[in-house]
């Protein structure tokens, strides 16, 4: 069953078409790994999945069920939005930790202001709000942050913060979690230890979307590769396929230019 | 000796009126300033540029000016003559530095990176929650030291009220003067050095607070 179908997304900035209509699908535990050159739409893909760009056509269907469609405006409230956007997780290029929350703080935040929405909690405050920082402490732990639950942000080294990052995006057990070139902003001997907890995921079967210049890691980490051009898929298929026998021309071409830095 | 008792009663009387529109301005600009800035950073533009205009015209002209003209506008415009001076004083000064004070907002909240804003959103908050819980501690952070500035620069203000007859403490000292008495208009300055005074600490202790992070 297809956790994720998105079918014939499109995007305009004005005049400008960004996105050409997009389709594709995600299988449970699948990790999708999104290629392509600068400018070619990646990272509004991403930003219309987790409803920060509104799609000007198209449908997102999250375990077979729409939670988005273009032509139709009432799923467009802002509610409607907050609700489903849920399914999706986004971890960005640039972090955005909290500055002033710890890094448990940062994931524990946003479960605690959903929690209050909840009956348990004006019954079991307490309790509830324990569980959720047993949470906090164990996938803190278990992306290797066990020692710096209390540190702030700026306390971090940027590897440290993105694993934060992650951490937080999975607190809120979303069914797909999305990467933006998680490790761009990184200083290179620190990509290591994302990558790390990125293919650990991967292991554990999380379905993932993962936006990435990192060709080696792509490869080995995904199940599906997309490869993205002006706003189009040109090719997909299996790491296998598109890294090893690319078919059309633009993909040779970009990963020619590629493999040869 | 009693000439001496006397001024010093007359300084602190007159430096009474200088702290309660100090207390009350500031009281009433921080919060107007604030509904000022969602103004002028409206997506509706007839809003927004109303606004808009109205701070350029405050902060571009007098706080004198402003002092006549809440004074006599009133009576000029709907014949409804503006009787008590105090009143007109804090009127005037209520306006002039919400309008100072929401330039600073606008700058401090459109400083926050928007990558705060969607990391927020893209947890499942609501705009309130995003506004309260991430970004607002931040914007008071960054503005901090610009309204600290303000509001040292509102207690030495407050003198100007007596250009419309308030008497404050400046004006109440300058009556010896005409005496023949000079030190009492002299030591005005050490009431505002002492309040300053006070003011920095306090201010700096603010910032204090929130050195445990950085934004
Ligand atoms: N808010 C916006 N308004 C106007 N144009 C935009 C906006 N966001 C993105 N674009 C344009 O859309 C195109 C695709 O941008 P996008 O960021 O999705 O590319 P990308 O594939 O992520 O590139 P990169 O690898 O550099 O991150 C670019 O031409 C960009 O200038
Ligand atoms: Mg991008």
């Amino acid at each position: 069953m297809a956790v994720l179908e998105v079918k014939g997304i499109k995007k305009n900035f004005d005049e400008l078409q960004v996105l050409k209509g997009i389709d594709f699908s995600l299988e449970k535990g699948e990790a999708l790994a999104l290629i392509g050159a600068s400018g070619s739409g990646k990272t509004t893909l991403l930003r219309c999945l987790n409803f920060l760009e509104t799609p000007t056509r198209g449908q997102i269907y999250v375990n077979e069920k729409l939670i988005y469609d273009a032509s139709n405006p009432s799923m467009l409230s802002e509610r409607e939005i907050r609700r489903n956007r849920l399914h999706f997780g986004l971890v960005f290029q640039s972090f955005n930790l909290f500055p002033q929350y710890t890094a448990l703080q940062n994931l524990t935040l946003a479960k605690e202001l959903l929690a209050r929405e909840t009956p348990e909690y004006k019954k079991n405050r307490k309790d509830v709000l324990d569980q959720i920082k047993t949470e906090g402490e164990a996938l803190l732990a278990s992306v290797g942050l066990s020692d710096k639950l209390d540190f702030y942000p700026h306390q971090l080294s940027g590897g440290q913060q993105q694993r934060v990052a992650i951490a937080r995006a999975l607190m809120l057990q979303p069914d797909i979690l999305c990467f933006d070139e998680p490790t761009s902003a990184l200083d290179p001997e620190l990509t290591g230890e994302v990558l790390r907890v990125i293919r650990g995921l991967a292991e554990k079967r999380t379905t993932m979307v993962i936006v990435t210049h990192e060709m080696k890691f792509a490869r080995d980490v995904s199940d599906q590769v997309l490869f993205m051009d002006k706003g189009v898929v040109v090719e997909r298929g299996t790491p296998a396929d598109v890294f090893e026998h690319p078919q059309e021309e633009r993909t040779k071409q970009f990963l020619e230019r590629y493999f040869e830095e | 000796m009693d000439a001496v008792l006397n001024a010093i009663t007359s300084l602190n009387e007159g430096f009474l009126f200088n702290l309660q529109l100090f207390g009350i301005t500031l009281l009433l600009a921080i919060p107007l300033g604030l509904v000022i800035a969602l103004g002028s950073m409206s997506k509706f533009l007839p809003l927004k540029w109303l606004t808009k205009t109205f701070v350029w015209i405050i902060r571009g002209t007098p706080l004198m000016l402003q002092l006549f003209v809440v004074l006599y506008g009133p009576g000029i415009l709907f014949d409804i003559p503006m009787s008590n001076r105090f009143l007109a004083a804090e009127v005037a000064f209520v306006i002039n530095y919400a309008c100072y004070f929401s330039e600073i907002y606008r700058g401090g909240i459109e400083s926050i990176p928007k990558g705060q804003y969607e990391a927020g959103a893209v947890l499942g908050m609501t705009r309130t929650q995003v506004f309260f819980k991430v970004v607002l501690l931040q914007v008071v952070k960054r503005i901090t030291p610009a309204m600290g500035n303000e509001v040292i620069t509102l207690t030495k203000d407050t003198s100007l009220a007596r250009v419309i007859g308030v008497t404050e403490i400046i004006m109440s000292a300058e009556r010896f003067t005409k005496q023949g008495l000079i030190w009492p208009l002299f030591s005005t300055g050490l009431y505002f050095l002492v309040m300053n005074g006070i003011l920095t600490v306090l201010l700096s202790r603010i910032e204090k607070k929130m050195d445990y992070f950085k934004a």
